[in-house]
């Protein structure tokens, strides 16, 4: 069941903040992931404090790196079920877990980012994995 | 927000993927929830057990390092007693856990 929107919404909050563009919709879903051109970081948030209370501001740090991916947008886990469960299938390769995070290159997931990969981690670490596969996966090539 | 447990006095390891090495050969891995009476309560539970299980112990951790935990159990309770060790499933990261 998921919990009152009241209670979220500073979790939302936070994302758009940070320049994450929230999908809700499995329409919005896959009018913003259909298109596989670029890059784009799928954020799955999750209300779990104890993971997510650490990924939110780990993503916030990773997105003031100078290399970033075009696109970031996020779905709720828990909260926009049917957006999180259309939005799953794009990396259905791995088992969902929440928070998580797809790195995407050209439609194919390059980066993923499991729960178990933020527990216990300092955002500061965090972080810096995100960095290093945007500065992989995302830096453009001068022609 | 961040930062913020709803559930606070938990655990240590509490919301941690665990491994659960058993006294036998199998293992468990799944989000470590808290130790009860009856033993400890894990969520979103992967198993290997070694019979007829078609891949040794390593492959599956590293299966499940890769692609997650491809949970068969939503909530699992194991008797302590049965339980050789307890790591994050992260330290078997390098393999040498």
């Amino acid at each position: 069941m998921p919990y009152d929107p009241r209670l979220v919404q500073p979790m939302r909050d936070e994302m758009v903040r940070m320049g994450a563009r929230e999908l809700t919709t499995v329409a919005e879903v896959d009018a913003a992931m259909g298109d596989p051109k670029g890059t784009m970081l799928v954020v799955v948030n999750s209300v779990c404090g104890c993971a997510a209370g650490a990924a939110r501001p780990a993503l916030a740090l990773a997105l003031t790196h100078p290399t970033r991916p075009q696109q970031v947008v996020t779905v709720f886990a828990g909260q926009d079920t049917d957006a999180t469960a259309r939005a799953r299938q794009f990396f259905a390769d791995y088992a969902p877990s929440s928070p998580s995070m797809a790195l995407f290159r050209d439609g194919e997931v390059v980066h993923f980012v499991h729960r178990h990969m933020i527990e216990g981690h300092s955002p500061q670490d965090i972080a810096k994995g995100l960095t290093a596969a945007f500065d992989k996966y995302c830096a453009t090539t001068a022609v | 927000m961040s930062g913020h447990v709803f559930h606070p006095g938990h655990a240590e390891l509490h919301g941690v993927t665990v491994v659960l090495e058993m006294a036998g050969e199998g293992l468990y891995v799944g989000r470590y929830h808290e130790e009860t009476p009856a033993g400890i309560l894990l969520h979103d539970v992967a198993e290997h057990q070694p019979a007829g299980a078609g891949v040794t112990r390593e492959e599956f951790l590293r299966k499940t390092l890769k692609f997650g935990v491809r949970a068969t159990h939503k909530h699992l309770v194991i008797p302590t007693a049965q339980v050789r060790r307890i790591s994050r499933l992260v330290e078997w990261e390098s393999g040498q856990s």
